[in-house]
């Protein structure tokens, strides 16, 4: 593995949680990818079942928590699903997901006052999170239509046609779906989920890369960083194929949608009236063979908004060229 | 984050919308305020004017935020306060779509309530920032009695009703309220017509709520519609009254009654303290013509001199005399002009001697286009063979120039 170090601290950080993320993820990545298929197959029960040994066995994993949240509320155990998610809010206050599915779990129950707080919060959190964005326009309408009913003074039970709020199923911005031992450093991208176990003997071992390495990425690290440079470019003329052609034929959107999906609402945000900004500062980037990580703060302005976030880019290289395969906004 | 632009985007729409309903409030105001230093003696509730106006404050100042919560406590403390309601749909719906109109979301079967609440808005906000100066009252007000402890002045076109406080004979601004009218404005002039009728009136009576229907709220008081220069001109219909308003709602539009004058719940039973049943005057207006105090000396003196004339004619027993206080159009009680002379001369005819006094003198002007006067008084009045305490009220108009009697009778 190699490493380019540009902020030592930052590093060091980065092995702690590289560490623990192989421990926690590399045994029990497999056995919540079985509770998955067999939450796919209807087999309800024994997903659960095993979810709890799961569990039990490895209380700090945020994961398995989570996936258990989901199947209880897609179990219609409502108030289960709720003390979960609450706890996961609790212990992680820093993710998105649970808040979201909260919210969710509140809209069913038409409690749309807590679903916006709960929404409110995985927005505070993830100032870019499509699908609580989605959401909580979804709540506003719903809100609204509520406050007009009362002022047409209409009966507000014909609300049979409201669109279903988006459950969230895994864990996107805290860790990829499916970990895997032999790219920890995709994963370690955010914050680990898991609290860092005591520090390993590794730590020490992984100091910065030798010089002779050191030269050689060099020339690495100016392609990605040149790369970064020219998507912040055509993100801020708006040019869009050029934009479209910086993320990776196999980019993870967010949520999931299809890549066209994803393409084609990106390009109604950024072709919409007005000067837009992208520029990023304090970008430190790790490679690892033909994967890459750079974080960075990007400041974004348009007309009427400003605003600098933390953000996460993992990038591919493919065919000489430095590619997103995921895009994630981090906190500190 | 891009969401959040496209926010921000919608809501600087929604702040123009709301700006649009401002521009027509503010253009014709002047900003008198009500900062006396004789203040009202009785603290009435300030209603939900004050925080409305916040709300329009924070939406111009793009603090949609703010605008919100604020909404969201006139909601909490003024239950289906339904334009509070409306603003709150507007402010939701606006983080998801841009508005391009006040109470979009309400669609097009809502359109005509959703003119009404924005004129509700208007006439509130108009109200809230343009209180009465402290140094101006409704001309109409030429004299209170001593005994009539406030007067009651309807603006229509504003959607207003304030009361006065009679301070030692001057009147002093007390309290504003929002009503509505008739649904088809004011100037009443039959059984129907949907109008609120303009005039010098007065409360003659309380129905209790036990005794109505939910539909007007707290409590009625119904005014002497017709009054006795209404049935000179001929106008009709009946059950004309102050009252509530249904539970179903916080307030009702500016235009919405059958000719009533509809308050809250809340204002009504604020006013109820103050009202005298058989002396509270009710005037009721187009525009409120507004006077400074100093200057409704010239006019109260025209009429208390002309009543004077009369009182001293009277007691002169000289019928000519008498006879030139009354107008040829003169009627009461079926008797006309000449009917009415003719009386006199007769028990004028029988007596010695003749001696009358007047006291507690009310004098209000008529607000609308024609110009009759209302002056209540109780007389004394001892004769060498009959004597009779008694409180009258007369019409007077203006005919060449001198105030006349057009109608008179015992209240």
């Amino acid at each position: 593995m190699t490493k380019i170090r540009f902020n030592a601290t930052h590093l060091l950080a980065l092995a702690f949680s590289l560490a623990c993320f192989a421990l926690n993820s590399a045994a029990y990545a497999e056995s919540l990818q079985d509770i998955n298929r067999l939450i796919k197959q209807g087999q309800n029960a024994q997903a659960m079942a095993q979810l709890d040994s799961y569990i039990a066995a490895n209380p700090k994993d945020a994961q398995g928590r989570f996936l258990k949240g989901v199947l209880l509320t897609e179990m219609k155990r409502t108030n289960e699903a709720i003390s979960v998610f609450n706890k996961l809010t609790e212990d992680y206050p820093e993710l998105p997901e649970p808040y979201n599915n909260l919210a969710v779990i509140y809209a069913q129950q038409n409690q749309y006052d807590k679903a916006r707080q709960a929404l409110e919060m995985a927005i505070r959190t993830h100032p870019s999170y499509a699908t609580a964005h989605e959401n909580l326009g979804d709540i506003y309408a719903r809100l609204a239509s509520q406050a007009y009913d009362k002022a047409f003074q209409l009966d507000s039970s014909n609300a049979s046609a409201q669109s279903k709020l988006a459950l969230i199923r895994t864990l996107m911005t805290a860790a990829p779906r499916t970990a895997k031992t032999s790219q920890p450093s995709i994963a370690v991208a955010k914050q680990p989920v898991a609290v860092p176990a005591p520090v390993p003997a590794e730590v020490t071992e992984t100091k910065p890369a030798p010089v002779a390495d050191a030269v050689a990425d060099e020339a690495t690290v100016t392609a990605i960083t040149q790369a970064i440079e020219a998507w912040a470019a055509a993100w801020s003329r708006k040019d869009m194929p050029a934009y479209l052609a910086a993320y990776a034929q196999s980019f993870k959107t967010p949520g999931g949608v299809s890549r066209d999906a994803w393409a084609a609402e990106r390009r109604k945000r950024i072709i919409r009236p007005g000067a837009i900004s992208v520029g990023y500062e304090n970008l430190r980037i790790t490679v690892d063979g033909d994967k890459a990580t750079a974080k960075f703060r990007q400041h974004y302005a348009s007309g009427s908004l400003k605003s600098s976030t933390n953000k996460v880019l993992q990038l591919l290289k493919q065919d000489g060229k430095w590619l997103i395969q995921q895009e994630l906004v981090g906190s500190k | 984050m891009l969401s959040r632009l496209r926010s921000w985007v919608i809501l600087a729409t929604a702040a123009l919308l709301f700006l649009a309903v401002m521009a027509e409030t503010s253009g014709k105001l002047s900003s008198k305020h009500a900062d006396t230093d004789t203040p009202p003696q009785v603290i009435l509730p300030d209603g939900p004017e004050p925080l409305l106006a916040k709300v329009f404050d924070a939406i111009e100042q793009n603090r949609v935020d703010l605008a919100l919560q604020q909404t969201e406590q006139l909601v909490t403390t003024y239950p289906n306060f339904r334009l509070a309601y409306l603003i709150k749909g507007d402010l939701l719906l606006a983080r998801t779509q841009p508005l391009t109109a006040f109470g979009q979301g309400g669609g097009h079967a809502a359109r005509s309530q959703v003119a009404d609440l924005r004129e509700e808005a208007i006439v509130r906000l108009q109200g809230y920032r343009s209180k009465p100066a402290a140094d101006q009252v409704p001309r109409y007000l030429l004299q209170m009695a001593p005994e009539q402890k406030y007067a009651i002045v309807v603006d229509t076109q504003k959607s207003r009703l304030y009361l006065y406080q009679n301070d030692q004979g001057t009147p002093r601004f007390a309290a504003d309220y929002y009503i509505t009218q008739g649904k088809l404005g004011a100037e009443k002039f039959r059984e129907g017509d949907k109008r609120t009728p303009i005039g010098v009136y007065h409360i003659t009576s309380s129905l209790p709520p036990q005794k109505l229907g939910d539909f007007y709220g707290n409590g009625a008081f119904p005014i002497n519609y017709p009054n006795a220069w209404d049935k000179q001109q001929g106008r009709n219909g009946h059950g004309i009254w102050l009252h509530g308003t249904p539970s179903n709602t916080f307030s009702r539009p500016p235009k919405a009654s059958d000719g009533c004058v509809v308050l809250t719940n809340q204002d009504l039973t604020a006013l109820a303290r103050h009202l005298q049943i058989g002396l509270t005057p009710v005037i009721i207006s187009n525009t409120v013509e507004w006077r400074l105090i100093k200057d409704q000396q010239k006019e109260r003196n025209e009429l208390r001199e002309a009543m004077e004339a009369w009182r001293q004619d009277w007691e002169s027993r000289d019928i000519a005399r008498y006879a030139q206080h009354y107008s040829r159009k003169f009627k009461s009680d079926g008797q006309d002009y000449a009917a009415w002379i003719e009386q006199k001369r007769r028990i004028n005819a029988s007596k010695d001697w003749v001696k009358i006094d007047t006291d507690d003198i009310g004098m209000f002007l008529n607000p609308g286009k024609e110009e009759y006067a209302v002056v209540t008084f109780r007389q004394d009045y001892r004769s060498s063979n009959l004597s009779n305490r008694m409180k009258k009220s007369q019409y007077w108009i203006r005919e060449d120039g001198k105030w006349k009697i057009v109608a008179e009778g015992a209240v």
